[in-house]
């Protein structure tokens, strides 16, 4: 039964007031600032101006500020010229719409909701550095399960950090989850080991593992995690269903170079971008889908267990440009 | 995954070479360069159309250095604007004249306050003071518990009042901490988005209640474009006395420590070095300078060696390589730590400017093997006066090291130059410049 929760957002089609209601909602009242930021500006820069030199340069400007890097920036702003020319455009109100046409072409790119389960116990891995959201997120997700009254599991596989733990615990007691954990200090492998065996026993529909905060150049830690995922593997017998990354949205460049020592440690899924209720951009998405085909399949928009939204590319750029609402 | 700025620059100024003055439009092909390589290092835009207006103006029509090329010398003259636009090396908090003094540590979710918080009392603990941890994260999941975990660790006491009201913990703290004898209390808020208005008046509640020394703002050094944003918003509310600027250990170029600095004028006082307690280290402008602008830094490769070398020795290695006293002595010392630090071609590229020359040169351990012999062959007072090593006692090294006279030659060589590029850098600014130490290995 609780498969429907996945057939639900996989197969069917969101009507439109319910899109509306659920990612909408929460992620408008999210982005709203953003959107006065960002719209706010492409609207300043683009209404009633002629498309010249001046105009692109001023384009790439906003979306810099936006986080979507440099190299990332200057591909979106080429297209931009690009079409401009081919199509004849010469009036800044009409780049808007094919600005949002890359923006979303870029972010569709390799865009894929949360895998479909197959077999029980369907399994979570969720990394990535210090303070992102790791645990709030698992939280979170843990909440939908329980909704759709699926046996959740979460493994405590941050031994590290303190109080990491009962964090954790915390949030399994909220959400009626079970809860496998060894002491502090301890090896995570091996509670990762029992999580999944746990599961088993007990026919739990999904496990979600937390691993501790790490930064990507650690080498050390990054070999661990690499471990940590490659005993899951094994005692599960396939490969996890999703591992994620976890991105804190007001990163900038940094988070290339996450994404990419991190997907070197293990084989990342997706990604998880959080704390977009604050004023950064998440522009920086952008970079990573352009960069790194990495798409973001969840986003935080806030701290309790029921701020966290499927990633809808079209639903994103329609916020981020004040349509639909 | 960009090329460094230094590489970049080199391209871009190889045409300029032996021009004796910088032209305006020399000028503007290099800024362009650093327009990006800061934009990369995430400087707020607004915050990089400022700086560069302001090297500008310095750079053009300045002598270039017969011996350095142009682009070089544009890089020296921002990484001097860089270093000073950061201020000061300041880690020093603002304590009360009458104890206790109360310091107030506030940030975004996830930025670091509680290890910093931790980390701060540790030190001040190390320094003979009496710290009190105060736990005022009411919010987040077993953040009072972390705080007590660490409190334990480092042995310092945590005030708690499990989840009350945060502003009648601060003043019920300060309250024990005047009782027990403390004379700092260290209050570790919970973390918050600087547009919750709530949650931001309840800092300034906390504010007005326990009136603290010290406001230490902490950010996370990969922060974005939005650091500028939280940064002015906290400020604004709050006195802010000061920044911390934390995960330094990472990778990330930490643009936002000049966007901060750029947007309250308020010093970074420490910054954040690893997760452990002792992790926490007095910011050092320069150094910061030169990883904003992406420029490999020979303090990192020090900083390597700290791990596997003493520290003592270390240090007096880093000072021997800016006042340019660097002998084949303790080249030679150098070898032997460095064997332990991991494969050469990793540590090459710690290093400005090796980037692309060193790529593809093959430059391997047989290299160091061949110098290390060649040093190994001469006698102490060799190492120290190489200028005495005349070509009878050349041939007498490569004999004695199974190398050629042309061998011993090259690494004479390239050793002086080496010393006089650092002579030539440190000079003028106090030895803040660091490069080529392992031109040697041409
Ligand atoms: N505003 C906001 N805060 C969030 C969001 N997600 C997480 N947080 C907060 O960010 C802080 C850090 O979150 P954690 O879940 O502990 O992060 P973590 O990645 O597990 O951290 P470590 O285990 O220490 O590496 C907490 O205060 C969370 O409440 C979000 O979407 N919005
Ligand atoms: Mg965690």
């Amino acid at each position: 039964m609780w498969k429907r929760l996945f057939s639900k957002k996989t197969n069917e089609e969101p009507a439109p007031q319910e899109k509306e209601a659920g990612f909408f909602g929460k992620l408008v009242a999210g982005l709203e600032k953003t959107k006065q930021g960002f719209v706010g500006k492409v609207e300043q820069v683009l209404s009633g101006r002629q498309v010249d030199e001046e105009l692109f340069e001023e384009l790439e400007e906003i979306l810099i500020q936006a986080d979507c890097g440099v190299s990332t920036s200057l591909y979106l702003v080429d297209q931009l010229r690009e079409r401009a020319k081919e199509e004849r455009i010469t009036e800044g109100d009409r780049l808007r719409e094919v600005l949002k046409e890359e923006i979303l072409q870029l972010l569709q790119k390799d865009a894929s909701p949360l895998k479909t389960p197959e077999e029980k116990p369907y399994v979570i891995m969720m990394v990535g550095v210090n303070g992102s959201g790791k645990t709030t997120t698992i939280g979170k997700l843990a909440h939908r399960f329980r909704q759709e009254k699926a046996n959740v599991l979460l493994g405590a596989g941050d031994t590290f950090r303190a109080g990491a733990i009962d964090q954790l615990e915390i949030w399994a007691e909220r959400t009626g989850s079970e809860f496998i954990s060894h002491q502090a200090g301890s090896d995570p492998a091996a509670v990762a080991y029992d999580a999944i065996s746990a599961a088993k026993a007990r026919n739990s529909d999904v496990v979600i593992l937390d691993t501790a905060g790490r930064l990507q150049t650690n080498v050390n830690l990054m070999a661990e995690l690499g471990k940590v995922h490659r005993v899951v593997q094994r005692e599960l017998g396939r490969d996890l269903d999703e591992v994620l990354l976890v991105v804190d949205a007001t990163t900038g460049q940094n988070a290339l170079s996450q994404a990419k020592r991190f997907q070197e440690a293990v084989p990342l899924t997706g990604l998880v971008l959080t704390k977009l209720d604050g004023t950064a951009k998440g522009g920086i998405i952008l970079a990573l889908a352009n960069e790194l085909n990495l798409a973001v399949k969840l986003v935080g928009v806030g701290e309790q267990y029921e701020d966290l939204q499927d990633f809808d590319a079209e639903a994103f750029v329609e916020a981020l440009f004040g349509e639909g609402n | 995954m960009f090329q460094s700025l230094s590489t970049r620059l080199q391209e871009t100024m190889r045409k300029l070479r032996g021009k004796g003055r910088l032209s305006e439009s020399d000028v503007d092909q290099a800024l362009r360069e650093i327009r990006l390589a800061l934009l990369e290092a995430d400087v707020n835009y607004k915050v990089v159309r400022d700086f560069i207006a302001g090297v500008k103006e310095r750079a053009v029509g300045h002598e270039v250095l017969s011996s350095l090329t142009p682009g070089q010398q544009v890089i020296r003259i921002v990484n001097e604007q860089l270093t000073e636009l950061m201020g000061g090396s300041q880690a020093k908090l603002t304590l009360a004249s009458k104890p206790p003094s109360v310091i107030m540590v506030v940030g975004l979710q996830g930025s670091g306050k509680t290890t910093t918080t931790a980390k701060l009392a540790r030190m001040l603990k190390g320094k003979g003071h009496r710290p009190l941890l105060v736990a005022a994260d009411v919010y987040r999941p077993a953040a009072i518990t972390q705080l007590q975990v660490l409190g334990e660790q480092i042995e310092v006491p945590v005030f708690s009042l499990g989840e009350e009201d945060p502003v009648v913990i601060a003043k019920a703290a300060v309250e024990h901490g005047e009782s027990y004898n403390h004379d700092v209390v260290l209050i570790d808020t919970a973390g918050r988005l600087h547009i919750d208005e709530e949650l931001m008046t309840e800092l300034v509640r906390i504010e007005g209640a326990v009136n603290p020394s010290e406001i230490l703002l902490v950010v996370d050094a990969m922060t974005g474009q939005d650091a500028v944003n939280v940064a002015e918003n906290f400020n604004k509310q709050l006195p802010i006395g000061g920044v911390v600027l934390t995960k330094l250990d990472g990778d990330a170029r930490g643009g936002a420590a000049l966007s901060v600095r750029a947007v309250t004028g308020k010093p970074i006082k420490f910054v954040g070095v690893s997760e452990k307690m002792d992790g926490l280290e007095p910011f050092h402008p320069d150094r910061m300078a030169s990883r904003i602008l992406g420029m490999g830094d020979v303090l990192t490769l020090i900083e390597k060696a700290v791990a596997t070398v003493d520290q003592e020795k270390a240090e007096k290695m880093a000072a021997k390589l800016m006042e340019a006293e660097f002998t084949l002595e303790d080249f030679q010392e150098q070898l032997h730590q460095m064997k332990d630090m991991g494969p050469i071609d990793q540590l090459v590229g710690m290093l400005p400017g090796m980037g692309k020359q060193l790529q593809g040169m093959g430059i391997d351990d047989s290299h160091l093997v061949k110098i290390e012999a060649i040093i190994n062959s001469m006698t102490p007072e060799e190492r120290r006066r190489p200028e005495i090593i005349r070509s009878s006692r050349r041939k007498r090294i490569a004999m004695g090291s199974g190398t050629r006279v042309q061998d011993v030659n090259r690494l004479l060589k390239q050793f002086n130059q080496t010393k006089q590029l650092f002579k030539q850098f440190s000079a003028p600014s106090k030895g803040r410049r660091r490069r080529g130490l392992f031109s040697l290995f041409q």
